[in-house]
């Protein structure tokens, strides 16, 4: 939990939420807070969502700020284009990070680049929200991490939460932020963490101390990276779902691993992830999504650039496989707490 | 052995290639003043008539005929033929400034003026449009400083875009005019969208979303119908048929055997097919559309028929594909000549005064051009200094851009 809101939970009385209740939350804040804001997408209207992140909000709101949306990616993102064109704040669902290639060049082309190409004659205050992330047996198109896919889209902010604190805060930054936002919800955290250990039942997020989560308004900043475990041996860049699994890697080999939860993943806080490094000479980064040009080949540049001389050991990626997210070979393929623990080990050896 | 004889890909041509004649009878004409006006509120399924036939006021004498007349004062008919040359004027001269090298690139709207000059007199202040690059006459026609849209086809160090945009790319939010994209298509469902905003506030401002033949083969065509159908968006959807997409024939889009009207009517909006040359009809289909959109009956759509009688821009020779003098053969002429004979035969008009309008807009453009030249192009490498290019990628500078700006040394 981040200490830069702890006056905020002091102030404000705190109630146990789920990822998708504290995410829902944040929407609520926010469109009351905000007349500007608008929630929109496919099924998020009356029926609440698939996920029920929006549930209740259009009966509280009025149909005009909460409303469902034709299946249509690239309509719905550039109808928001259009919104935050007139001084709309509108926040918008795709309802599966796999489904949004078809809005790619209204993100792209338009959302990403209108600040830029109109010197600030128009802007897009957008929030693009979606579930992404394997290990729920989603198969090829309900289980992608298309992350780097928007990291390396100039004037896009990309973002992911990993507990429901962050979630909600994270989310009611993303929407006060005046550039457009890709906020990615790893949906295998919904309801509760998860470490990869499939064969165990799953706790719920009430076990967990982040799932205390201010009932009003509090932020949590962006580019600015947490510690979820800190340590000395080893650094691990992660972010999402894999968080969890490094704990747990990190606690079954007995390595000292500091875990950085990335939390913004473009623009990222660089120093925290230097520092670390810098420290403990010896860096793993962890992602569910494919490797080859994947966001971990970021991380990796940046840090052989910034800790060269720091370094002990060949920086290491454990990441999903080059191949299309499979469903029956799902923990083959998602980078369990086995797979990184080995990368830990490896890296300490050297 | 088979009944079937073996099945032939058809693909659509032009009657007309270089050094034919091309065969406008697929145009469907409708005589001046025979179009019926329906009421703002028509349902839309109740305009499929109207889709397939061709709104026009003035007839081949120049008079002003049948239930599209508008009622227009003189004053308005005489601006409206200032806009027209002022846009005709402007893009004649730049496109001398390119072929000198001024400038890398142009796009002229030659043949289009009547559009977009007579839709925006249509619309109110506050109303936005967003164009593709060929509407420049609504800058025109919002009194944007000519100097300053110069400026930015220089790239010079006044450029209002700070020489980020190619020529051409405008942006203004004052006037109305959405920066300008190079992805085409792109701006028609964002339109919508902003149309869509206007009604979630309460407001009573319209938008007004421009698309080309070709370009409604692009998906954001149907995803633009579909949202402003669904949520009844206060929006004009303007497809400016100029009968070619570059080198594409408008058959070659989905043109051939329908109209493109008929694609609103199929998504359940009211839609127009209009004479695109026809100034009159063109401020009064637009004023119909914007009455309607403004009164909460929800979108029309509105098919301009026009012809691209400039070649599709300065890097572009239609010689290549279409007959050399197609524009002199297309049925619905020239928009200028055909105002300046309704103009004429009111008795407001003559061709001296046409000839002194014409002298002072060159004037008028000259002045701009020179002042703006004062201010440098890029070609004598008077821009925006680079420091200025990691600015507004976001809001803030962030970290990594800072680095790199420092790393260029600026």
């Amino acid at each position: 939990m981040n200490a830069v809101n702890q006056q905020h939970e002091n102030a404000q009385a705190v109630t146990s939420m789920t990822m998708i209740q504290a995410l829902r939350s944040a929407m609520d804040v926010m469109l009351e807070r905000d007349d500007n804001v608008v929630v929109f997408g496919q099924d998020v209207g009356y029926f609440g969502g698939v996920f029920r992140c929006t549930e209740g909000l259009q009966k509280k709101y009025g149909t005009s700020r909460v409303f469902d949306a034709p299946i249509s990616e690239s309509g719905i993102i550039g109808a928001a284009v259009g919104m935050g064109a007139y001084g709309l704040r509108p926040v918008v669902e795709i309802q599966f990070a796999d489904y949004v290639y078809p809005a790619t060049d209204q993100l792209v082309s338009e959302a990403a680049r209108i600040r830029y190409r109109s010197v600030n004659d128009f802007t897009v205050p957008m929030v693009v929200r979606m579930p992404c992330g394997g290990g729920i047996y989603g198969g090829q198109t309900h289980s992608q991490s298309p992350e780097a896919m928007f990291t390396q889209v100039c004037g896009l902010r990309t973002v992911m939460p990993s507990n429901p604190y962050d979630a909600k805060g994270l989310l009611i930054a993303c929407i006060e932020n005046d550039d457009p936002v890709i906020f990615l919800e790893p949906k295998r955290l919904y309801n509760g963490p998860f470490d990869g250990h499939h064969d165990r039942p799953v706790t719920p997020w009430s076990k967990h101390p982040a799932s205390q989560v201010p009932e009003g308004y509090y932020s949590v900043p962006l580019d600015k990276a947490a510690i979820a475990r800190p340590g000395n041996e080893l650094t691990v860049l992660t972010y999402g779902t894999t968080v969890y699994v490094a704990q747990t890697a990190a606690e079954e080999t007995g390595i000292d691993a500091e875990i950085i939860d990335l939390r913004s993943l473009w623009p990222l806080d660089l120093d925290t992830i230097v520092e670390s490094v810098k420290k403990t000479g010896r860096c793993v980064i962890v992602h569910e999504a494919t490797r080859t040009c994947g966001y971990g080949a970021e991380l990796m540049s940046l840090v052989q650039e910034h800790c060269f001389h720091h370094l002990e050991a060949p920086i290491a990626r454990v990441t999903g496989w080059d191949t299309p997210y499979p469903h029956a070979q799902e923990w083959d393929y998602f980078p369990g707490p086995a797979r990184v623990g080995a990368a830990f080990k490896r890296a300490m050896e050297v | 052995m088979t009944d079937y004889a073996p099945l032939r890909l058809h693909v659509p041509e032009p009657t007309g290639r270089p050094g034919c004649k091309t065969d406008f009878s697929y145009l469907h004409l409708s005589p001046a003043g025979e179009v019926r006006k329906p009421a703002i509120d028509v349902e839309p399924a109740q305009t499929t008539d109207l889709a397939f036939s061709l709104v026009r006021v003035l007839d081949d004498q120049g008079n002003a005929v049948g239930p599209w007349a508008p009622e227009l004062s003189h004053e308005q008919l005489l601006r409206g033929m200032r806009l027209m040359l002022k846009t005709r004027i402007f893009d004649a001269r730049m496109l001398t400034a390119q072929r000198q090298k001024k400038m890398s690139f142009y796009m002229q709207c030659l043949g289009e003026e009547a559009i977009a000059t007579a839709h925006t007199m249509a619309l109110r202040d506050g109303d936005m449009t967003f164009p593709t690059y060929r509407q420049q006459g609504i800058l025109i026609t919002r009194d944007y400083p000519l100097k300053d849209m110069i400026c930015q086809l220089l790239s010079n160090e006044q450029d209002p875009l700070k020489g980020r945009q190619l020529p051409i790319m405008y942006s203004s939010r004052e006037k109305g005019f959405f920066s300008i994209s190079g992805n085409l298509a792109t701006q028609f469902i964002q339109a919508v969208g902003w149309g869509m905003a206007s009604a979630i506030k309460g407001d009573t401002k319209i938008s007004s979303a421009w698309i080309g033949d070709g370009a409604t083969a692009e998906s954001d065509f149907h995803t633009a119908l579909t949202f402003a159908h669904v949520y009844r968006a206060p929006v004009i959807l303007n497809v400016v048929n100029n009968q070619w997409a570059i080198s594409t024939f408008q058959a070659i889009a989905g043109g051939e055997g329908t109209t493109f009207a008929n694609r609103g009517v199929g998504c359940g909006i009211a839609s127009l097919r209009v004479d695109g040359n026809d100034f009159l009809a063109v401020y009064a289909a637009s004023q119909w559309a914007a009455e309607r959109a403004r009164r909460g009956h929800g979108p029309s759509l509105i098919e301009w028929v026009t012809y691209r009688a400039g070649p599709h821009s300065t890097s572009d020779d239609p010689s290549k594909y279409r007959p050399a003098d197609d524009w002199t053969n297309f049925p619905l002429g020239d928009p200028i000549a055909r105002l300046k004979q309704h103009l004429i035969g009111l008795g407001i008009w003559s061709d001296e005064q046409q000839e002194a309008l014409q002298k002072e807009l060159e004037a008028e453009v000259i002045a701009a051009q020179k002042q703006a030249e004062r201010h440098g192009s890029l070609v004598d490498g008077h821009v925006f200094s680079a420091a200025n290019l990691f600015d507004d990628v976001y809001k803030d500078l962030p970290e990594h851009l800072r680095r790199q700006r420092q790393e260029l040394g600026v």
